[in-house]
């Protein structure tokens, strides 16, 4: 029995490859859920970019859903997807807070002032430490926030026009239609 | 035309393989002599052919044929000769194919080494040798041809993996897949063995040599890519416990345990029946590390190829060659413990114990390894385990390891006397406390360091206290045995790597920095100067190239190069520069430029300053060339036994009986 042992974990071993193969070609390898999905946004409390004396916190914002824009005026495809954020601005039925990630304030008001100021609140985070909370591997990202501040969605990179129709929109339509 | 030629090279390799395997198996059975004298013939064979296609791969490199899809996809007009060479073994079909060549390599080797060995049991080895290549001759032909046409051809090729355009990069694979493949030499001669049902301590003496040479060869694998992950990835790190890293380190770590344990069978006659699982081990994880990379069970860095197709027939493979093999372990391992007894504190207990330490390092990066498999299956989300896990239990492993090993020389088979022990641990702790001390007033009391101090004077001084005492008590000529200078300098090479860990990690410093033309920044004693950035073209790439100027109180040390490359499809990679020196790397690497339309403006510089980081390859070197001395000892060639002759004379009485 005991010389059997080697052979019955590499048994087993086998069932976890097989049963890996079989994973993997079910699943998007690049899907990472967030594990803040569904779960209350962490607290925040970041100056107001044109105000940086004036500070908003998460329980500020309670009460209405927003779509909290993380970017940064050296952030590439921030640029890429500004157009698209800009143009679907005024219909997205929510608020779009800008999240201004590990950005000189200067540099990020000029980007604004070339590219666009689309949004309705502008926060600013230069150390990047609240970023951490919220689990920001890079900008852009971007997270829809309900009324009662848990996180909805979540979306990783740019938001080009095929993600705004199919996944931005129909998420804040869904949410906004369980609200009473 | 000659592409198609290499497919039918590939598939006659494979017929020939098939003859090698199943041939020989039978008449090893039958005790048919015919039968098995289509060993060799079959396995020279099939080399040729398996070189063959190798050669006219890279042939349809040379002389870009892009008709040949491989080719076309990873080589382009551009693109130097050598790493169209290179190219060869740049993805997954062509690396399967260097596999499968180097296999032959070794194959040959065994053919022209094993004229006397029995004849029974030589050709149940090359047979056993034979079955591997049936497998992965089929899973080239069936799932990955690299003769594939691409017609219409295109006029110019994609491109060279950029990451792989590097020196380190055109030897790492090669050399890492000399050791995987070096460990099927252990491996058949285990099955051979299991085969015949006794495992004589004369063939263990004799499959010593060439599991040392597959570890020093897997050994220069390692180093080779922990040197190309430094100097090419632009993180400064030099192991990131990377699945794909992984799975080369566990055959590293059994093959250390093997290494040992074959010692001990075959001096001693003990452990016969752990030899022969280790050796199994050792060869199915090399296996198992080809598996990973080329399946996509586990994704990273290093999996450029994944498709689950191929997965699936890795798998079944690997359930044959290991489960069967593992099967046969159950069913035929020598049930009588033989070997002479031995003592609390010998030799034996010394190697077994860290025999232990190995397996449980190997069997614990498995685990950490696929990790995230687990947390799939169980449903637990995408978790996975990352250096913190590594970077703990590994350490707290080796720990003993380091500890005993310089009484490991100084233990004698079966039992030692304790007042010598006592002495060795006098000495060589006292040199090594005293050291740590002295060295705690250089690094700030950093504990890290100082044990890495103690730690190089502990290994270094047990083993100069060996070489001492050989000198004084051994006559010459017979001082130093290659097996002995050998094993010294891979104990020693421990010591170099452990200060080299040690060091390093705790003192580097890391800057990441906005640098504007004319700023400086301080690290130490160095101050790097930054000089702006201007353009440049390399033969197939153009780059922004930084000038970081460093001085030292004054007067100029180096000047800097970091590169960001830009490839002709568009990839780009950072070509950190760093200036290597023997107790501290200077290491930087160019980031982002902080205005994409001024590139020569400020930009974001990484700068790094590495003490000792070159030990940690020095040392690994050390051990390779431990394993090397090692294996050219003199003593393991083979003289025929006296047993051998009467089995190859029985068998001939059975041949003139039929």
């Amino acid at each position: 029995m005991n010389r059997l042992l080697p052979f019955i974990a590499f048994m087993l071993l086998v069932g976890l490859f097989g049963f890996g193969i079989w994973w993997n070609s079910h699943h998007d390898q690049n899907a990472i859920p967030s594990p803040l999905l569904d779960k209350p946004a962490p607290e925040f409390s970041l100056p107001k970019l044109y105000e940086p004396d004036q500070k908003v916190s998460k329980a500020d914002l309670l009460g209405q859903p927003y779509l909290l824009n993380v970017f940064a005026s050296w952030c590439i495809e921030c640029g890429v997807e500004h157009p698209v954020l800009s143009a679907a601005a005024p219909t997205l039925g929510v608020q779009l807070v800008g999240y201004n990630y590990k950005d000189a304030p200067a540099d990020a008001m000029n980007w604004l002032q070339k590219h666009g100021n689309p949004y309705h609140l502008l926060i600013a985070d230069e150390p990047g430490q609240t970023a951490i909370d919220f689990g920001v591997y890079g900008a852009p990202e971007s997270f829809l926030i309900d009324a009662n501040g848990v996180i909805r969605y979540k979306h990783i990179g740019p938001i080009t026009a095929e993600v705004m129709a199919n996944e931005v929109k129909p998420a804040i339509t869904a949410m906004l239609k369980e609200a009473p | 035309m000659t592409p198609e030629l290499g497919q039918l090279a590939l598939i006659l390799a494979l017929l020939l393989a098939l003859a090698q395997s199943i041939l020989p198996l039978v008449g090893a059975w039958r005790g048919n002599r015919a039968l098995m004298a289509v060993a060799r013939p079959a396995a020279a064979g099939q080399a040729v052919f398996v070189a063959m296609a190798f050669g006219i791969l890279a042939w349809a490199f040379l002389r870009f044929d892009f008709s040949v899809q491989y080719v076309a996809e990873n080589s382009n007009l551009a693109l130097p000769w050598y790493y169209r060479i290179a190219a060869v073994w740049g993805a997954h079909e062509g690396s399967l194919l260097l596999w499968i060549l180097i296999l032959n390599l070794w194959t040959v080797a065994l053919l022209a080494l094993s004229q006397k060995l029995p004849e029974v049991f030589a050709s149940r080895v090359i047979a056993v040798m034979g079955l591997i290549a049936v497998g992965f001759l089929a899973f080239i032909i069936f799932t990955s041809s690299p003769f594939g046409r691409l017609l219409p051809s295109p006029g110019d090729g994609a491109d060279l993996n950029p990451v792989l355009q590097d020196p380190g990069m055109t030897f790492h694979p090669p050399m890492l897949y000399m050791g995987y493949v070096g460990f099927s030499v252990a491996f058949a001669f285990s099955i051979a063995a299991l085969l015949g049902g006794e495992l004589e301590q004369a063939w263990v003496r004799w499959a010593r040599p060439w599991t040392n040479l597959a570890w020093a060869f897997l050994t220069c694998g390692i180093v080779a890519g922990s040197w190309w992950a430094y100097a090419e990835l632009g993180w400064g790190g030099w192991w990131f416990w990377d699945p794909v890293e992984n799975a080369s380190f566990m055959p590293w770590l059994v093959g250390v345990a093997l290494i040992h344990a074959q010692a001990v069978t075959e001096k001693r006659g003990s452990l016969r029946a752990w030899t022969i699982l280790l050796s199994i081990f050792a060869f199915s994880l090399s296996l198992l590390g080809t598996f990973l990379v080329r399946s996509g069970v586990l994704t990273s860095v290093h999996a450029f190829a994944s498709d689950p197709r191929r997965g699936l027939f890795i798998l079944a493979f690997l359930t044959i060659v290991v489960g069967g093999s593992l099967l046969l372990y159950a069913l035929r391992a020598p049930k009588v413990l033989g070997g002479k007894p031995f003592n609390v504190v010998s030799r034996e207990t010394a190697i077994l114990i860290s025999n232990l330490m190995f397996t449980v390092a190997a069997a614990m990066v498995l685990l950490g390894t696929l990790f995230p498999l687990v947390g799939d299956a169980l449903d637990l989300g995408r978790v996975s385990v990352g250096p913190p896990y590594f970077g703990f239990l590994f350490p707290l492993l080796m720990a003993p390891v380091v500890l005993l090993l310089p009484f490991g020389p100084f233990l004698r088979w079966g039992k030692t006397d304790a007042p010598l022990i006592r002495q060795v641990l006098l000495r060589a702790g006292i040199a090594a406390v005293a050291c740590a001390i002295v060295a705690a007033f250089f690094v700030d009391g950093q504990l890290k360091a100082i044990a890495g101090v103690g730690s190089l004077v502990w290994l270094g001084i047990g083993v100069l206290l060996y070489a001492a005492k050989r000198w004084r008590e051994v006559p010459r000529g017979r001082r130093y045995p290659a097996e002995m200078a050998g094993m010294l300098l891979a104990h020693l090479g421990v010591g170099v790597f452990v200060l080299g860990v040690l060091l390093s990690e705790s003192l580097s410093v890391t800057r990441d920095v906005r640098m504007a033309p004319g700023e400086s920044q301080r690290i130490g004693s160095y101050e790097f100067r930054f000089d702006g950035v201007h353009h440049t073209t390399g033969p197939n790439w153009t780059a922004d190239q930084g000038t970081i100027t460093v001085t030292r109180n004054g007067s100029d040390v180096t000047v800097m190069h970091p590169q960001k490359r830009t490839y002709p499809r568009g990839q780009v990679q950072t070509e950190s520069s760093v200036d290597p020196g023997f107790t501290r790397d200077l290491y930087v690497a160019l980031g982002e430029p902080m205005d994409a339309n001024d590139l020569e403006g400020a930009w974001a510089v990484r700068l790094y300053y590495k003490p000792f980081i070159r030990w940690i390859w020095a040392g690994g070197l050390l051990m390779m060339l431990g394993g090397l001395v090692c294996a050219g000892d003199k003593r393991f060639r083979i003289k025929r036994t006296a047993r051998a002759e009467a089995a190859d004379a029985v068998l001939a009485a059975q041949e003139t009986r039929a």
